[in-house]
């Protein structure tokens, strides 16, 4: 019972943490804790294969799928601050409290009679005993997980799966593009020039410079300019360059 | 034993003010999550309290059934996802008009 | 021979069918037709009854069932004609005056581009007509009724561009179907009672039937009888009906159809027999409408108009006739044939001096006329002196002899005929004046000429008629004829000699004819009509003709336009306001129940997870209780 009372109060503290984390991956390390307490809540309870099949299928890897997904989706997407349902939040709170006492006091009070324990049942040890009735009395349901599972996973692949809306071009069909732009608009067929990392500085948000030493905007990727993370002010970096290498050939000389 | 039940009652209630409150479809998901690791619970308790292994098969039983739910449910929030840019679940309101 | 009564009909039928569907190529010859047919009806009549006058008195009643017209269940309509005494006469009257006006129409009607109509409409008239006299069941009877009413209405609106003639038509048409409900009403009664409908068999069953029942039948024919014969309280069409062309008044609005209110009380003796109250209604209503045709009469200025109240005072004559019984029946039928000439020639007569006068209706145009129109006054002047009553011509004999039978039943009702011939008497001589004598008032453009002889040999042999229409009363002849239908005349008992009486009428008369002499012969008359106000009050009543028409709309058409306003109000607000009220609160609930409806997935589940804190609280209590 101290393994009950030391984890109860971790696992509601999680579960509420669950409901008031902004972010989507601590609410995600919250899930994992209560996940993990109950896995070992389990093992006190005698159920030992539930205990590991609870860590490697819930904490490994259906909490491993979501971080997945949201690192996917991304990781800094959180919830809108202002609740766009007028009273949702207040009426939901009252509505889960009530529901809540009233649960606790009508169902967790009502269980009676002593606790017959798993003693007997676990004899020929618990997964044994699992077995047994899984592949006896629940051979039925448990062939129809299968299918669920397969069902489910062609779902998920059919979800997923991006269809094609136009053909996918051929390398001579993009080359023979891109000539074309440039016949047309004047755009280089070549890839952009690279940013001034090897030439003067040692991050991609330094543009390249032209023989003439102005910057060249286009040398730095799109979303570091859309982000306003380019560096600008490059008549001192020269100067510092200069600087530099003069050191250099100070110490040299 | 009466302090498992009361525990898996609190998880669920949690999981359950959660999937109301929370509009982030991901984190709704983790409460339903929640709510059913509650009712795993439950079972596995009431498996002791009457002393056959039932109660375990049937939290066995509901992980599998979560693990697909979840597979399903992901791909979706992703295909969404992927047309919306967005996982808020007030953003799919397409039900009324 | 009698078999063929039904080829009566048949003719002017096929004449009308004829003229009605046959195109344009008939407009030249197709007033021919038709009035050959109504003369080849006319021929067949006379032949008919001269083989009637050949036979047993005790036998001239012949019957012909031409084929079964209803048959369901107990309801059984033969289409049955009967030719008898009765019928005969009317047949020769219908056919021989409408034979008349067809030939006068040919001239009165040649400017008319709708003749070839015009003359299929008159055959129409007739074979409707004849199927009503005709008629051995009031069913069969009813058919012929609705045809003269139809015909009528389509006469009366021939010149339909008019819409006074259009208004004229339809309030006709509208007053008529009062009548016709009662006279409907009469005959389903009569099927309820007798469980027939046939005319020998209901006058048979009627002695034998309840008080009421015969009372009511004999109101509810009266009703009918007032409609068609524009009797009080149903008068107010027939001086509308003017408006129909001249030869149409005088055939219809005259001599004939007004007159089927008579011949369907005569026709139903039975059942008036057999209902003292009945006659009294019938002898009430044909008393007032005989003083207040006279009235009005007496106050208009227009020809026609002042004609067609005369036609409803001498319809009331007959009426009155027919509400004495036994004693009248005969009298009222003579009157009515007499009536049939001289008012059809007077009729005709005006319409003779309108075509002369450009269809200028108004008298106080009119004067000195006798000049410029000699046959059309010759013939006028004996119709004149026909309905007024001098002796020897034919109104003296028939209306001398319904005072005679009025004074016989009550002292009162004796006085107002004599007073009722005293009006006619002036409102005649006022018209003759005005007409013909005194100075003239012509308006300008018009030149007076007599009409082509096509219009003036009817007029002549119209006037020989009310000349020598007495000749009927010759040795007691009509009473006796039609004794075998009607009934025996009884023996009448008066309080004064029946000499006496006869000398009373003439002074009666003496006395209006010198008024109308005294006031419209002596002394000039106004060209153009005095104005209400200027008048003494009994003329402006007879101007509006007695405010019957104030008094319908007051009593009938502003109720039921007050009536038809509240239904359309209460179909509006109570019917549609339940329906639409209900849908629109279906719809306002609707609006409630969308309220939460907000499409958010996680509103839906805070309801769903509300409904199961419900069903737990519920669960909780019911363990508790």
């Amino acid at each position: 019972m101290t393994t009950f009372w030391l984890l109860a109060p971790i696992m509601v503290i999680a579960a509420l943490g669950l409901l008031f984390a902004k972010k989507a991956v601590h609410a995600a390390l919250c899930l994992a804790v209560v996940m993990i307490s109950l896995a070992i809540l389990y093992a006190v309870q005698n159920a030992p294969f539930l205990f590991v099949v609870q860590i490697i299928v819930y904490t490994g890897a259906i909490m491993m799928l979501f971080l997945f997904v949201l690192m996917l989706v991304g990781v800094e997407s959180s919830d809108a601050v202002k609740e766009t349902i007028r009273g949702q939040r207040f009426v939901a709170t009252v509505i889960g409290l009530i529901f809540g006492i009233t649960a606790v006091l009508a169902i967790g009070q009502t269980v009676t009679g002593s606790v017959k324990g798993l003693n007997a049942a676990n004899t020929n040890g618990n997964p044994y005993g699992l077995a047994q009735l899984l592949f006896g009395k629940y051979v039925l349901a448990f062939e129809f997980t299968s299918a669920l599972l397969i069902t489910a996973a062609v779902g998920a692949m059919v979800l997923a799966h991006k269809e094609l809306l136009v053909p996918r071009q051929t390398q001579a069909e993009i080359a023979a593009r891109r000539m074309r732009e440039y016949a047309e608009s004047g755009r280089h067929p070549g890839p952009l020039p690279t940013p001034g990392v090897f030439a003067r500085h040692n991050a991609v948000d330094t543009p390249a410079l032209l023989p003439d030493g102005t910057p060249l905007e286009s040398s730095i990727a799109s979303s570091i300019v859309a982000r306003g993370q380019q560096r600008d002010g490059f008549d001192d970096d020269i100067d510092k360059v200069v600087e530099q290498l003069d050191d250099v050939e100070g110490t040299d000389k | 034993m009466s302090s498992y039940i009361t525990l898996s009652l609190i998880l669920f209630t949690i999981g359950s003010v959660g999937v109301l409150v929370r509009r982030n479809a991901i984190v709704v998901f983790m409460n339903i999550e929640l709510m059913l690791n509650a009712t795993n619970l439950a079972f596995v308790s009431f498996s002791r309290q009457s002393g056959n292994l039932d109660g375990q098969v049937a939290a066995f039983f509901v992980m599998v059934v979560a693990a697909a739910e979840v597979v399903v449910g992901l791909a979706i929030i992703v295909s969404i996802y992927r047309t919306r840019r967005s996982t808020s679940v007030d953003d799919a309101s397409l039900l009324k008009s | 021979m009698f078999d063929l009564q039904w080829l009566l009909i048949a003719i002017p039928l096929a004449g009308a069918a004829l003229l009605l569907t046959w195109g344009k190529e008939a407009d030249g010859f197709g007033h021919l037709i038709g009035t050959f047919a109504s003369a080849a009806s006319f021929v067949l009549g006379v032949v008919l009854f001269v083989r009637l006058l050949g036979e047993d008195a005790a036998h001239r009643s012949h019957s012909t069932d031409l084929f079964t017209w209803i048959q369901a269940g107990r309801f059984h309509v033969e289409m049955s004609f009967t030719y008898d005494q009765l019928s005969g006469l009317f047949v020769l009257l219908i056919t021989g005056v409408g034979t008349l006006i067809h030939i006068y129409s040919i001239g009165y009607m040649a400017n008319d581009a709708r003749r070839r109509r015009f003359f299929g409409f008159l055959n129409l008239f007739i074979a409707a007509m004849l199927t009503l006299v005709l008629a051995a069941d009031y069913l069969v009877m009813f058919l012929g009724w609705e045809g003269v009413g139809l015909a009528s209405y389509l006469l009366i609106g021939f010149w339909q561009h008019k819409e006074s003639a259009a208004a004229a038509a339809k309030k006709a048409f509208v007053v008529n179907r009062v009548g016709d409900l009662g006279m409907a009403l009469a005959i389903m009664l009569m099927f309820a009672q007798f469980g027939t409908t046939a005319v020998g068999a209901v006058n048979a069953a009627a002695p034998g039937a309840a008080k009421g029942v015969a009372t009511a039948l004999g109101l509810l024919l009266l009703l009918g009888a007032c409609g068609k014969s524009a009797q009080v309280p149903l008068q107010s069409w027939l001086l509308d009906a003017m408006e129909g062309p001249t030869p149409v008044s005088a055939l219809i609005h005259a001599a004939t159809m007004v007159t089927a209110g008579v011949y369907l009380v005569v026709r139903s003796h039975g059942i008036f027999d057999a209902s003292e109250t009945a006659r009294n209604a019938v002898i009430v209503v044909g008393l007032v409408t005989l003083l207040a045709g006279a009235w009005i009469g007496c106050a208009k200025d227009d020809i026609k108009k002042s004609l067609a109240g005369s036609t409803m005072s001498q319809i009331g004559y007959m009426m009155l006739a027919a509400g004495l019984g036994p004693a009248g029946y005969a009298f009222a039928i003579f009157h009515l044939i007499t009536h049939g000439f001289f008012k059809a020639n007077l009729f005709l007569g005006a319409g003779s001096v309108m075509h002369g006068m450009d269809d200028d209706v108004n008298m106080r145009h009119y004067g000195a006329l006798r000049k410029a129109m000699p046959y059309t006054f010759a013939t006028f002047a004996l119709g004149y002196l026909a309905i007024i009553g001098v002796p020897p011509f034919a109104g003296f004999w028939s209306k001398d002899k319904i005072i005679e039978g009025a004074f016989d039943h009550n002292i009162w009702v004796g006085l107002g005929t004599l007073l009722g011939a005293g009006v006619t008497a002036f409102y005649m001589t006022r018209m003759m004046m005005m007409t013909y004598f005194s100075e003239k008032r012509w308006q300008d453009d018009v030149h007076p000429h007599e009409s082509p002889k096509v219009m003036t040999v009817p007029l002549m042999v119209l006037a020989a008629a009310s000349a020598l229409g007495g000749l009927l009363l010759l040795g007691n002849w009509i009473p006796d004829w039609l004794s075998p239908v009607v009934g025996k005349v009884p023996e009448e008992d008066l309080p004064i000699s029946a000499l006496s009486i006869s000398l009373l009428a003439l002074l009666v008369v003496v006395i209006g004819v010198a008024a109308g002499y005294l006031l419209y012969g002596r002394r000039p008359v106004a060209a153009e009509t005095p104005a209400d106000s200027s008048v003494s009050v009994f003329a402006r009543a007879g101007r509006h003709e007695l405010y019957g028409n104030e008094l319908n709309d007051a009593v009938v058409v502003r109720p039921t336009r007050h009536l038809t306003r509240f239904l359309v109000w209460f179909d509006g607000k109570g019917v549609d306001g339940l329906v639409t009220g209900i849908a629109d609160r279906l719809g306002d609930t609707s609006q409630l129940l969308r309220q939460p409806q907000t499409g958010y997935v996680r509103s839906y589940a805070l309801m769903m997870f509300g409904g199961a804190a419900l069903v737990l609280l519920a669960l909780l209590v019911v363990t508790l209780a």
